[in-house]
């Protein structure tokens, strides 16, 4: 039991998809403006990436070695068009904020990262512990680092005001500040993990 | 796996009709909520920016090209007993920060700006985006009450009588070259009737 717990939080500290791969960087420095965008945008990546590990892992017997990346793309890809479609039709405002950026989970590194490093070496329960685990580290990372913009730029936190907006500092909605925030989270995040 | 020709295209084949099959089936389950839910939208927001009305203005919307323009924009007449009381005018402009913008503005019969609403937009977050309360009374470049029929609005540094969106002047053109389009669409309308 010990190792299926060490594979779930593996993904949320040891191996944060955002603050130690550093991976899947496009949609973390493009959709975290807000907390309430950071978190649906993690939300919906972890959706995709637990569908994909799962079937991946199912499936790793059956692919030739040559063909597997174009496989896992086309299952990562199917994913993401069926989030896209069901996002669309039932939660249209989210999909308003959110659109363009779902497409390009397809493209995500953590996804395929994690298909090929993980999902195709081992059983189904191990991958799917696998893909909550980075899936979740990865929603923490952006939610964090959205709220983190949203104090520092409007001065709100998911949309509830801590502090007039008129003092907030709109470099860090904008992509200049989510280097600068993304940089100091990773600063601080890598100090917490070592000590 | 060792792979050879008949595995690798075998097991892609299959992979791409099961993942074909799938998305067909999810299109056809969410192809009328999605309908549905971009209807809603239209209709919420032709509610909310028109004066009142006993109509069906979605049923009865007309498309009017407005003079000197080639593409037509969608009219949402408002009628109480049958007289037209306003109306809702479906506008865009080419003139985004980032991608055309898409608003739908309600007027009255004087022609006077009564209320707006954004359906699609790709601005910046946190400036441009800001146009969805900017132009209302709560916000400092107010254009409900202001009537465009007789002369154009402009934003006050192209002296004009609109406060632009504090560093968002492009966003802002923008969104009063949409609304005089509609507003030259409503003049239309009028006309027709009329006559």
């Amino acid at each position: 039991m010990n190792s299926k717990l060490k594979i779930f939080f593996n993904g949320i500290i040891a191996e944060n998809p955002t603050f130690v791969l550093m991976l899947g960087m496009c949609p973390t420095l493009g959709t975290t403006g807000s907390a309430i965008n950071g978190m649906s945008m993690g939300l919906a990546t972890m959706g995709v990436l637990i569908c994909s590990n799962v079937v991946i892992s199912m499936i790793k017997k059956f692919v030739p070695a040559k063909v597997r990346i174009p496989a896992y793309i086309v299952v990562i890809a199917t994913f993401v068009s069926m989030l896209q479609l069901v996002m669309q039709a039932y939660v249209p405002s989210l999909y308003a904020t959110l659109g363009i950026f779902i497409p390009l989970i397809v493209v995500n590194c953590i996804v395929l990262g994690r298909a090929e490093s993980f999902a195709s070496r081992n059983g189904v329960f191990d991958s799917l512990l696998d893909g909550i685990g980075i899936g979740l580290g990865f929603t923490l990372a952006l939610t964090v680092l959205g709220a983190f913009r949203e104090l520092l730029g409007t001065g709100a936190i998911f949309g509830a005001q801590l502090y007039p907006e008129a003092y907030g500092s709109l470099v860090f909605v904008l992509a200049p500040g989510a280097f600068i925030a993304l940089g100091l989270l990773i600063a601080l995040f890598t100090k917490l993990r070592t000590k | 796996m060792k792979s050879s020709l008949v595995n690798m295209v075998l097991s892609l084949g299959i992979i791409t009709v099961v993942a074909a099959g799938l998305l067909s089936w999810i299109y056809t389950i969410t192809e009328a909520p999605i309908e549905q839910a971009k209807l809603d939208k239209q209709i919420e927001a032709v509610r909310a920016v028109t004066p009142e009305f006993d109509n069906d203005p979605v049923a009865d919307a007309v498309e009017i090209t407005p003079a000197g323009e080639d593409k037509a924009l969608k009219v949402f007449p408002a009628r109480k007993n049958g007289e037209l009381v306003g109306a809702a005018v479906e506008s865009y402009s080419a003139a985004g920060f980032s991608g055309d913008i898409k608003l739908i503005y309600g007027f009255d019969l004087n022609g006077t700006i009564t209320g707006y609403a954004v359906m699609e937009h790709a601005e910046t977050p946190g400036l441009g985006a800001k146009m969805d309360k900017w132009f209302t009374p709560e916000g400092k470049g107010n254009v409900i009450g202001l009537n465009p029929t007789e002369s154009a609005l402009t934003v006050s540094k192209d002296g004009g009588q609109v406060d632009a969106i504090t560093a968002a002047t492009i966003t802002s053109r923008a969104f009063l070259d949409a609304l005089n389009r509609a507003s030259t669409a409503f003049s239309q309308l009028k006309a027709d009737e009329s006559n």
